[in-house]
């Protein structure tokens, strides 16, 4: 459909009789207002930062100096912050309500942690400094490297890695050099659970490894059997989540890390569910060799709409020595960087970021981490457990859960308590939308039929969570009661209707280009 | 607890409600060696007041830039942002969003990163641009994946004024995939030859521009070279800002440009989080083949415009193996803080402030290149540039840190053992007054 400068479509559309909306002369619906895009309200001549004159000094660009139009609008502060501030009010937002997105622990983000970020002596310092100027910062890492390895009874960590997935890079690179220094650069066969994230199979890649998938049992954990099947001397490593994807413990971890390790394999745990056991268990005592931490996900650094994260990756003593640079050591009463190869200890195989890291996650999961301190861990991981317990208590009678018994962080129901309603998984979850929540993670894991995995973390009141359950419960029955255009129409309170994702994928639209009739008047 | 909303007695009836007796019965699979007596050997919790206390101490060990006369450079850029831009960003809806998997309640971030895309592509000269990468030299580690899957070839020519982390982290990423990297010696004041080490299994020619030294180049005999051999040019820009001024990547040729956006909107920050950027032509190859996320446009059931995550079976959630890159989180709020600075700035706030900065680096070249034993290096240069001092840079910088200026990169730092030992990489920006540059070439003066 054309589309005039306003964003809305040239047709008006109406739609109140599917339960949609009036439409509005202006486009705007009350306190959700229209908004263009900045190539469709702002202008080239336009500036919203005054700057003093220039001197009019000659170039020094060697004759390359840009002579065409970039095309960058401009807005001036007022009407910048309206643009910007009316497209925010089109976001959900954990600070918003519950946001249950299973395996992402979206939990509350204090502010004291945004406030530490940004002081002076953190925030406005660089990377490339003279050591000596920046030892306060050198301290932080040290500290925080303290915590993260004390947490998981670990004799190293590397800070580097820019979020989880980069993390996973980081270990499983650290398990390639080993196996080269060891002379088995044939073992090239990762094991990697069904269940898994898609990080996963995509970082063994990355490392030249090929995946094995290991089916999931009854039980929804690692099927022992044939994982020992799958044993043998051209295996590399496992990669395996803990908790995992379906929010259960794998309970014959021990005994996993103890036949991975004698087969002649290193043990990668992806630490993406390390919130429900953090301060109660420690992933070394498990015997893992490589496990990434997401400081965004268990230590709260905000997910900002989809990053950043912070990956910091612990090793076991049989891969500390190939531990990237850069990384910080104590040197008497000082801190020094190390950020050569050839100047560390072990043997790194080598570097996977300019710079040190994310230092700005590091500040905020150091304030989250101090805030809480060991006891406060504990109980966060301890609330986590119990508020997805409950959740599944209390809709267990009504949803489907995938798997028997208890859970922990996180709740997995499938789809059959929608069979024969006529509404899917998707519809489900966009019904929760007008209903003011955000819906749970869909569709993952891929061993559970329409799955949808339920984290709440620990940042949710009792009460809180009952409003949830009572809402999930209303429109379970609902569902079965054949109320089916409440789902398939969902939703209609949201500041869209359905998006049509196909149409997307079909003819790509990734970048704004001014309307055939503007040009052609231009022309 | 500040940050845990459940009571004593919520615990209670809510274990009641599940049907066990403790906490504890909800840890049963953990195994028993692996159970904890009590807490970890660290300290207990503490308030707002004691965390930042602790934080203060450390932060005061720090020399901040805005307590020196600050010329550091190198791949990151002191710049004034804004203070709009910092505001908006910790809207709690920009802030504690997640990636936008539900785009009917996500139309906030996800029409500031088709905003952002364009913004990008524009700026590079490219025709589409991603929603951002970790950092640029994550970028270009992933620009080069993807020039080896685009022409299905497995040999990178790194120049060798490519910034040496941006190399390394490049080697990286390719040692395991059986891309071969070479990185040539560096030639700070001119470039090397790349144009001799492509051949017909070159995937990809990787130039930085300006280069780490400062000096700005002419792409378009690379491209030409590159193209000639079925090879692709990937455009590396550290310091975005100089796109206000220069011709952009794309105009000289560029198959893909990645670049550091950190210059606008983000600050220091120590190294991080910043935001890669990525861009590169419409080609159905290239977009098969692009990393990380994409916004796209769209409509709703009702026919209104709407954006997407799009092409979504490029990437690790719907291909896992086969995946173009594992990247899943990205730098969304940094790119937010970027498109938002640059909607302030606007083309002509940009041309300003490029302007500001490649005359302030004038200023400060004329001021230190009068100093006696001082050289320029670079005879063309954005905002950044080096000279040769007559001693080693790396102690002269020391020495110049008690006279409250940081006066750059020694080029020692980023190449060690190459003999460069005496090479100092000197950044100026807006942000520099007169008196930081009087202030820089006195002491200068001083201390040689």
């Amino acid at each position: 459909m054309a589309m005039n400068t306003q964003g809305r479509p040239s047709r008006p559309v109406s739609n109140i009789e599917q339960g949609g909306y009036a439409d509005t002369f202006s486009g705007s619906r009350g306190l959700d207002q229209a908004e263009p895009l900045i190539f469709e309200r702002g202008r080239t001549d336009i500036t919203g930062v005054d700057f003093p004159k220039a001197k009019g000094t000659k170039a020094r660009l060697g004759g390359l100096e840009r002579t065409d139009e970039i095309g960058l609008p401009g807005l001036t502060e007022p009407e910048a912050m309206r643009h910007y501030v009316r497209l925010s009010r089109k976001n959900y937002a954990i600070d918003l309500g519950l946001y249950p997105l299973g395996s992402c622990t979206m939990k509350h983000n204090p502010r004291l942690n945004e406030k530490m970020a940004r002081l002076a002596g953190f925030g406005d310092i660089h990377p490339l400094q003279p050591q000596s100027t920046v030892q306060g910062a050198f301290e932080l890492m040290g500290e925080l490297a303290h915590w993260l390895m004390t947490l998981t009874n670990t004799p190293c960590v590397a800070m580097s890695p820019k979020a989880g997935a980069h993390g996973e890079l980081c270990g499983m690179m650290a398990i390639r050099a080993a196996l080269d220094a060891r002379g088995q650069s044939g073992r090239r066969r990762v094991l990697v659970p069904e269940s898994a994230h898609g990080t996963n199979p995509a970082t063994a890649v990355q490392c030249g490894f090929y995946c094995d998938e290991i089916p999931a049992g009854p039980d929804g954990r690692v099927d022992m059997d044939a994982f020992k099947a799958k044993l043998g001397d051209d295996v590399a490593a496992i990669m395996l989540t803990n908790p995992n994807t379906c929010g259960l413990f794998e309970r014959d971890i021990v005994e996993i890390a103890r036949l991975i390790h004698e087969a002649g394999g290193y043990f990668y745990c992806d630490g993406a569910n390390f919130n429900a056991i953090v301060g109660r268990v420690r992933p070394g005592d498990l015997g893992i060799d490589a496990m990434h931490i997401n400081l965004h996900k268990t230590f709260s650094t905000p997910h900002g709409g989809g990053g950043p994260g912070a990956g910091p990756t612990v090793f076991s003593e049989a891969l500390a020595p190939f531990a990237p640079v850069p990384y910080v050591v104590k040197d008497g009463e000082g801190w020094r960087m190390v950020e050569q190869e050839d100047e560390a200890e072990g043997e790194p195989f080598g570097r996977m970021v300019a710079f040190h890291g994310q230092m700005g996650m590091f500040t905020r999961a150091l304030s989250y981490m101090m805030s809480h301190g060991a006891d406060g861990l504990k109980q966060a991981a301890e609330d986590a457990v119990l508020n997805a317990n409950y959740i599944l208590a209390r809709l267990k009678h009504i949803m489907t859960p995938a798997f028997d018994g208890t859970c922990m962080h996180e709740a997995l129901f499938d789809d059959r308590f929608l069979k024969d309603t006529g509404v899917t998984t998707l519809d489900f979850a966009k019904a929760m939308i007008d209903e003011g929540y955000h819906p749970m993670t869909m569709y993952f894991p891929l061993v559970v039929h329409g799955a949808m995995l339920i984290e709440p973390t620990e940042t949710e009141s009792k009460s809180g969570l009952d409003r949830f359950c009572d809402t999930l419960e209303s429109l379970a029955k609902a569902a079965k009661d054949g109320d089916t255009v409440r789902f398939t129409s969902a939703p209609v309170h949201a500041p869209t209707k359905r998006l049509d994702e196909t149409r997307a994928a079909r003819n790509p639209v990734l970048v704004w280009t001014p309307p055939a009739e503007t040009l052609e008047a231009a022309e | 607890m500040r940050y845990l909303p459940l009571t004593p007695d919520d615990r209670e009836a809510m274990l009641a409600t599940i049907g066990v007796q403790s906490i504890d019965d909800l840890f049963l699979d953990v195994p028993e060696a692996a159970r904890l007596d009590g807490p970890v050997n660290l300290p207990l919790r503490a308030t707002e007041l004691e965390v930042e206390r602790a934080f203060a101490r450390m932060a005061k060990k720090n020399i901040s830039a805005g307590e020196a006369a600050f010329f550091v450079g190198a791949g990151a850029y002191k710049h004034h942002v804004p203070s709009s831009v910092d505001h908006l960003i910790q809207r709690s809806e920009f802030l504690t969003a997640y990636t936008p998997y539900q785009p009917e309640i996500s139309q906030g971030t996800l029409q500031t990163l088709f905003e952002f895309q364009t913004q990008v592509a524009r700026l590079t000269g490219m025709d589409v641009a991603n929603a951002s990468m970790y950092d640029g030299s994550t970028a270009c580690a992933e620009a080069v994946l993807m020039a080896a899957r685009v022409t299905r070839r497995s040999k990178a020519v790194l120049s060798g004024n490519l910034h040496p982390h941006y190399a390394a982290a490049t080697h990286t990423a390719c040692k395991y995939m059986d891309i071969a990297t070479a990185s040539q010696a560096p030639v700070p004041g001119a470039l090397d030859d790349m144009i001799a080490a492509i051949d017909e299994e070159t995937a990809c020619v990787v130039v930085q521009n300006p280069d780490v030294f400062g000096r700005v180049h002419d792409l378009a005999p690379i491209a030409e070279a590159a193209h000639a051999k079925g090879a692709l040019l990937i455009a590396v820009v550290t310091e975005i800002v100089s796109l206000g001024l220069m011709k952009s990547p794309g105009e000289m040729g560029a198959d893909i440009v990645v670049g550091e956006g950190q210059s606008i909107g983000v600050g220091l920050q120590f190294g991080g989080p910043y935001v890669g950027l990525f861009a590169c032509r419409n080609d159905r190859n290239f977009l098969r083949n692009m990393p990380g996320r994409l916004a796209g446009e769209t409509v709703d059931a009702a026919g209104r415009r709407g954006f997407v995550l799009t092409l979504s079976t490029r990437e690790q959630h719907i291909r896992r193996d086969k995946a173009t890159s594992n990247i899943c989180t990205n730098s969304g709020l940094m790119a937010l803080a970027f498109t938002i600075h640059m909607t302030l700035l606007g083309e002509k706030g940009l041309r300003q402030l490029a302007t500001l900065n490649h005359e302030a680096a004038c200023t400060l070249a004329d001021a230190l290149a009068n100093v006696p034993g001082v050289e320029l290096v670079t005879p063309t240069f954005f905002n950044e540039f080096t000279v040769k001092l007559p001693k080693d840079a790396a102690g002269v910088t020391e020495s110049l840190i008690a006279k409250g200026v940081l006066a750059g990169v020694p080029a020692s730092r980023l190449y060690p053992g190459k003999g460069l030992d005496n090479l100092l990489i000197i950044a100026a920006t807006e942000t520099n007054t007169q008196a930081d540059i009087d202030l820089f070439a006195r002491a200068l003066k001083e201390v040689l």
